[in-house]
């Protein structure tokens, strides 16, 4: 296949991914309050963090600098995290909106796919930015070192962040279109969030690093897919997980974000079955 | 004719509206409540894990922390159970254009909000936080008296004064951004998660902020120091500790001011 | 006084611009650009009790914001109104308790619940009397044939015995003043015929007063004696149907069917809009040439086999009459 075809081929869920991510990026004041939130969220996590370091920091997996970083890179990241369903989804079904994707000559699932990475980045672009700026910038400036969002620890680690970094989003998307599969086919966006949001929060490690989880729970905390959402990419950030343990991670990233599409897939091409037998 | 006792009977009214249209879905509600429960249990657990690894805190153990946690859940709880019409303001009222069908009746939005909806789901948070308590009287233990229990009250009402004035801001915000779904979280998320940890342990511009700007420590850590029958460490008087709650209803009482300030508004915009 | 006075009614919307684009949209991020839209630009109108009113006009034109204005939602850039006395966005409560608002494409039913539990929770919110709201119920429900539905869902009904619905639940409180905001928007043949008929009685019989607006030219057809049209912010005319008719477009048409190939005709006055087979559409003035000689000239030369005189249709009055004040949709 030429380069020109397959640009001809991706062009619907590029537009699709663009319309999106345009439309997003217009509520400003929605992305200022995204930011002041986490900035709040954040400011709470590091000063509990800093209250029980100071009791007893031999009991801690990593270091107070890099618990720090692991929180502010994790409230930039936020909107990158699956914890709500695509709320177009429900939308679209209550509305018969879907009934159109379905007559658009594109793959369902791709066309999705594409739009609700288009709402993940677009949300996520401005308040990352805001949020480096603030906590990697201005808080060093102000004397703030200690509470700071520090760089990346060495070229290693900068560099595996950048497929860890891709990697967490296309997971996160594929997560996000399971869920948006399961709101479109039973109409409960609510119930779905209620269940998605803190199994996600927790077994990402966005609530607390899963080494802060008793220790006999790593095994299983290590590998589920959520771990691929924050702690992976982020103990690869500042070289917690390097080398081989960092390409494992790596791998479990590409693992289930494979096993999570393939999954998704197949449950929205139940779901539009069952739509197109209920003419809705 | 427009006199409280008429406002309280139509909310009457409006609340076994509710229910009866929960009950035509008894198997979404059961999920929800059971995933509100599942949900907050998950939150304790990360308090659990904390208090696990690294011991007391603050000078405070962990039956005591999860005493104020089990306090703070049950007034957001309550506050979320009452004020959903203020929650879901952006998207379901303002969004939609609903907000005109309110105004176009003959009553305060204010009464025809809270009166939308009442959410049994978040029977789900405060079952959690009613086991939470039991857990943390065993733990402590707390001996539960005529004061402490009517103090306890107090500060319930206030904490759901507090959090159902945040949720009144939130909605005013609405007024003015169109996706206003994340502010929920900074005030009153973010407010469980910041107030269901004891006050010393924050910086001292963090713990002014708790005090005298979202007074939640107000609500929440004074009250339970008092509970406690424990002279608080940041020097409070004990006289003053069962007063606090007022706060909360001053804040509510100023929710309520930026609220009219955004009815004006959008009487002007439209949208 | 009139029971609804609107003098010089203006409203201007600021609005957000934003340049096409990505690079739009990451400059609107930081800075916004705005611009005023007068959405109404100096309407003055007044009505009486009892009065039927059709609002139209292309979409944009400034018709849901004079709605929005006189039911107390917006408040008015400048310019007076009065409705039964009060000033709407002033007196809101005591305001929305005389009128009643249906909307076409939003409901004011309670989603989940049966339809008569939703009455009776706008009783309580309208604070009817008991046995008073009990006689308004039971009319109403006789008048729209409400009785089948009362226990179904509002989800269930289908959209035309929804409106029925809706159309009862505004009229619970007896409202002296109805808006009826595109009423007949996707409604089928049979419910648009039976809204249309529920106005006109209410209008006739109980004397509500009802401003309509509506794109559907056969419910002003069928229901005004008064149409206000309003283009760009502003009030293009007033008056009867007919009026508007004369107006913009006296002409007649003239249907013939030939019974041999339609002739060449060349008439001083007369136009052929359309010609096919045996058939023939004439446009003609009928201050210039009268019917009855046109006709009678036509007959006269040819074999004619079929032959009927009627009026442009409304839409196409309407529509020349927005081309004529450059009023359409911008």
């Amino acid at each position: 296949m030429t380069t020109s075809t397959m640009g001809e081929m991706a062009r619907p869920y590029l537009a699709a991914f663009r319309a999106r991510f345009q439309l997003m990026l217009q509520y400003r004041t929605a992305a200022l309050m995204g930011f002041a939130t986490q900035c709040w969220w954040g400011a709470i996590r590091i000063m509990v963090f800093a209250a029980f370091y100071g009791v007893h920091a031999a009991a801690a997996p990593i270091s107070l600098a890099d618990a720090v970083t692991y929180v502010w890179l994790g409230q930039a990241l936020l909107a990158l995290l699956p914890w709500v369903a695509d709320p177009e989804i429900g939308h679209a079904v209550r509305t018969g909106g879907v009934g159109y994707d379905r007559l658009r000559p594109v793959d369902a699932y791709g066309y999705w796919y594409a739009r609700t990475l288009g709402w993940m980045i677009a949300r996520a672009v401005p308040r990352a930015a805001l949020m480096l700026l603030a906590a990697g910038i201005v808080l060093p400036l102000v004397g703030l070192e200690a509470w700071a969002w520090r760089p990346p620890s060495g070229l290693e680690a900068a560099l595996l962040f950048v497929p860890a970094y891709v990697l967490m989003t296309a997971l996160g998307a594929a997560v996000l279109m399971l869920a948006n599969v399961i709101v479109a086919a039973s109409l409960n966006e609510r119930g779905v969030n209620a269940i998605l949001t803190p199994l996600v929060i927790v077994f990402s490690g966005s609530l607390l690093p899963l080494d802060f989880f008793p220790d006999a729970l790593r095994p299983f905390l290590h590998v589920q897919p959520f771990a691929g959402l924050v702690d992976i990419p982020f103990r690869i950030y500042f070289a917690d997980l390097k080398g081989a343990a960092a390409l494992q991670g790596l791998a479990l990233q590409a693992g289930w974000t494979f096993v999570l599409v393939a999954f998704g897939r197949l449950a929205m091409e139940r779901m539009m079955r069952r739509l197109e037998m209920q003419g809705g | 004719m427009n006199g409280p006792l008429n406002s309280l009977a139509l909310y009457g009214r409006y609340v076994a509206t509710s229910l009866r249209a929960q009950a035509q879905y008894p198997a979404a509600t059961l999920m929800l409540t059971a995933g509100h429960f599942a949900a907050t249990a998950i939150e304790f657990l990360g308090v659990f894990a904390l208090f696990n690894r690294f011991g007391a805190v603050g000078g405070w153990s962990f039956g005591e922390a999860a005493l104020f946690y089990a306090l703070v859940n049950i007034m957001f709880a309550l506050a979320d159970l009452l004020t959903r019409g203020f929650d879901v303001f952006g998207t379901d009222f303002v969004r939609t254009g609903n907000f005109d069908r309110l105004l176009l009746r003959p009553r305060s939005t204010v009464l025809q909000l809270i009166g939308h909806e009442v959410r049994l789901s978040r029977l789900g948070r405060l079952l959690q936080a009613f086991a939470v308590l039991v857990l943390a009287t065993h733990l402590v233990p707390i001996a539960w008296d005529a004061a402490s229990i009517a103090l306890a009250l107090w500060a319930v009402a206030g904490g759901v004064a507090l959090f159902a004035g945040i949720l009144v801001l939130q909605a005013t915000l609405a007024f003015w951004t169109v996706e206003s779904l994340e502010i929920v979280n900074v005030l009153t998320y973010g407010g469980v998660q910041a107030a269901q940890y004891p006050l010393n342990i924050y910086a001292a511009w963090f713990r002014r902020l708790l005090t005298f700007g979202v007074p939640l420590a107000c609500v929440a850590y004074y009250p339970v120091v008092a509970i406690l029958k424990r002279p608080d460490p940041l020097g409070a008087p004990d006289w003053l500790l069962p007063l606090t709650p007022l706060a909360g209803f001053a804040f509510l009482a100023l929710s309520f001011l930026a609220w009219r300030a955004g009815l004006a508004h959008y009487a002007s915009t439209g949208s | 006084m009139p029971q609804i006075l609107v003098e010089a009614l203006a409203k201007t919307y600021r609005v957000a611009e934003r340049a096409p684009g990505l690079a739009g949209a990451v400059r609107g991020l930081v800075r916004r650009r705005w611009r005023e839209v007068h959405a109404l630009a100096g309407v003055s109108f007044s009505l009486e009790a009892g009065e039927l009113l059709a609002f139209i006009g292309p979409n944009g034109a400034g018709k849901s914001t004079t709605v929005k204005i006189l039911s107390g939602i917006l408040r008015p850039t400048s310019g007076r109104v009065e409705v039964g006395g009060l000033v709407p966005w002033q007196d809101r409560v005591r305001h929305v308790a005389r009128i009643g608002v249906v909307f076409g494409q939003r409901s004011q039913l309670w989603w989940d619940l049966p339809v008569i539990d939703g009455f009776d929770l706008l009783a309580d919110i309208y604070r009817v009397e008991a046995t008073r709201y009990r006689s308004r119920r039971d009319e109403l429900v006789a008048l729209l044939r409400l009785e089948p539905l009362l226990d179904q869902p509002v989800r269930q009904l289908s959209l035309g015995q929804r409106m029925r619905a809706e159309f009862a639940a505004s009229l619970l409180h007896d409202p002296a003043i109805l808006f009826l905001d595109e009423p007949t928007i996707g409604l089928d043949a049979p419910s648009k015929l039976a809204v249309r008929e529920f106005v006109r009685r209410l209008n006739r019989e109980q004397g509500v007063t009802v401003l309509l607006t509506t794109h559907d030219m056969h419910d002003v057809e069928a229901l005004a004696e008064r149409v206000i049209v309003i283009g760009q912010g502003r009030l293009l005319a007033d008056g009867s149907v007919e009026s508007l008719r004369a107006s913009v477009l006296s002409e007649r048409r003239l249907y013939i069917d030939f019974a041999a190939p339609a002739p060449e005709l060349a008439i001083a006055g007369v136009t052929v809009r359309a010609r096919s087979g045996r058939s023939l559409e004439l446009a003609f003035d009928p201050s210039k040439i009268p019917a009855p000689s046109l006709i009678a000239a036509i007959a006269t030369q040819h074999a004619v086999e079929d032959i009927h005189v009627d009026e442009p249709a409304i839409e196409e009055v309407i529509t020349r009459f927005y081309d004529l004040h450059d009023a359409g949709e911008s």
